[in-house]
C-alpha cells in the first residue's frame, strides 16, 4: 500500500503526513507540485502549510498545479485523496468538494487540541470511527471558517457529507460547526484539523490516561489501508 | 496598488500560475486592494477630501503603494 505526500511551495505537514502513513503501516511517497505523475499511489494525502504563501486565496495556487491535474482526474476516478488544513483549502479550491474557507470569526489564528464528533464513517479516511465517536486532534489556523451558500449547505446536511464536527467549541465560526467533510462517493475527504499530529504516543494530544497520548489520527491512514487492502 | 517598479509576490504567483495555464498573452499580474468607506449618509465634498487624506496617510503606504482612485459609488 503506497500513500503519496504532495509537497507545493509553501507546504508545512508533508514530513508528519509521510510519518504518519509510515506508522499507520502503509510506505509514504513523496509527491511534487511540478510533476504530473502519482507515482502508482493508492492514495493521496494533500497536507497543511501555506502553501504559494497563500496568495490570492488559501489554496487556489496550489489547485492549478501540475500534480493536481493528476490528483483530480483521479479523485474523480475513485482514488482516495485526504486534505488536511491547507490541503482540505485546496480541494476546495479545485471543486472536489464545496463551499469555502474564510478567515476565523476572531480573527486570530488558533493552536488548540479540538475536539471532534464523527459523523460520518462511510467515507474511505473514516471508516474504522463508530458513528457519533468523539476525537481529539490539533488544530491550527487562521482561515478555517468554513461556509456555503444554503442550497449547498442544504445538500451536505441531506447527503450525509459532513464527516466531522467542532465538539464543544466552535474555535473559528465554521456554518454547522462544520469540520470537515467529503465528496458523495466517500473518496475526498478535508478538514482543518490534523490527524496527522496524533499519531505517536508522546507527541499527541493529551488524554485522561496521560499527557501526549492522544493517537486518534492514526485511524485516518489506518482507514485508508483497511479499505484499499480490503477491496 | 503596489508601486509598478517592487515585486510583487502575489501577482508574480498568480502570473506563474497563469502561464503554466497556458495564458500566455498576460505578461505581468498586479494585486492591489479595494477599500470602501461606508457613509451614514451621501458623502459631501468635504467628506471626499478627507477621504483622499485618509487614503494618502494611512489606508496607503506611499513608499510601496500607489492610491488609484478614491470615487463615490452607491
Amino acid at each position: 500500500m503506497r500513500i503519496g505526500v504532495v509537497t507545493f511551495p509553501g507546504t508545512l505537514d508533508d514530513r508528519d503526513a509521510m510519518r504518519a502513513v509510515r506508522l499507520a503501516g502503509a510506505e509514504p511517497v513523496s509527491l511534487w507540485h511540478a510533476d504530473k505523475d502519482l507515482k502508482k499511489v493508492d492514495a493521496v494525502v494533500l497536507p497543511g502549510g501555506f502553501s504559494f504563501g497563500d496568495y490570492l486565496r488559501c489554496g487556489a495556487i496550489a489547485a492549478l498545479a501540475p500534480i493536481m491535474e493528476k490528483v483530480i482526474d483521479a479523485a474523480n476516478g475513485g482514488l482516495p485523496v485526504l486534505g488536511i488544513c491547507n490541503g482540505f483549502q485546496v480541494l476546495v479550491e479545485s471543486h472536489l468538494l464545496p463551499g469555502g474557507l474564510i478567515r476565523n470569526e476572531h480573527q486570530h489564528f488558533i493552536c488548540r487540541d479540538q475536539k471532534l464528533i464523527v459523523e460520518n464513517n462511510q467515507t474511505a479516511w473514516t471508516n474504522l470511527f463508530e458513528v457519533g465517536q468523539e476525537i481529539t486532534i490539533p488544530l491550527k489556523n487562521g482561515e478555517g471558517g468554513y461556509i456555503a451558500d444554503e442550497e449547498t449547505l442544504k445538500r451536505l446536511e441531506g447527503e450525509g457529507l459532513i464527516v466531522f464536527r467542532y465538539s464543544e467549541v466552535n474555535p473559528n465560526g465554521s456554518i454547522n460547526n462544520i469540520a470537515g467533510l467529503s465528496n458523495e462517493r466517500g473518496n475526498v475527504v478535508g478538514l482543518m484539523p490534523h490527524p496527522e499530529h496524533a499519531v505517536e504516543p508522546g507527541f499527541g494530544p493529551d488524554t485522561p490516561v496521560a499527557m501526549r497520548s492522544g493517537v486518534d489520527g492514526l485511524q485516518f491512514f489506518k482507514s485508508v489501508i483497511n479499505m484499499v487492502v480490503n477491496a | 496598488m503596489p508601486k509598478a517598479d517592487l515585486l510583487d509576490p502575489a501577482g508574480k504567483a498568480v502570473a506563474n500560475a497563469l502561464q503554466r495555464k497556458g495564458h500566455n498573452t498576460v505578461s505581468n499580474v498586479r494585486i492591489g486592494k479595494r477599500i470602501e468607506l461606508h457613509y451614514l449618509s451621501t458623502p459631501t465634498d468635504q467628506d471626499i477630501a478627507e477621504a483622499k487624506q485618509i487614503a494618502a496617510d494611512f489606508l496607503s503606504n506611499g513608499v510601496i503603494e500607489d492610491v488609484v482612485s478614491v470615487t463615490v459609488e452607491n
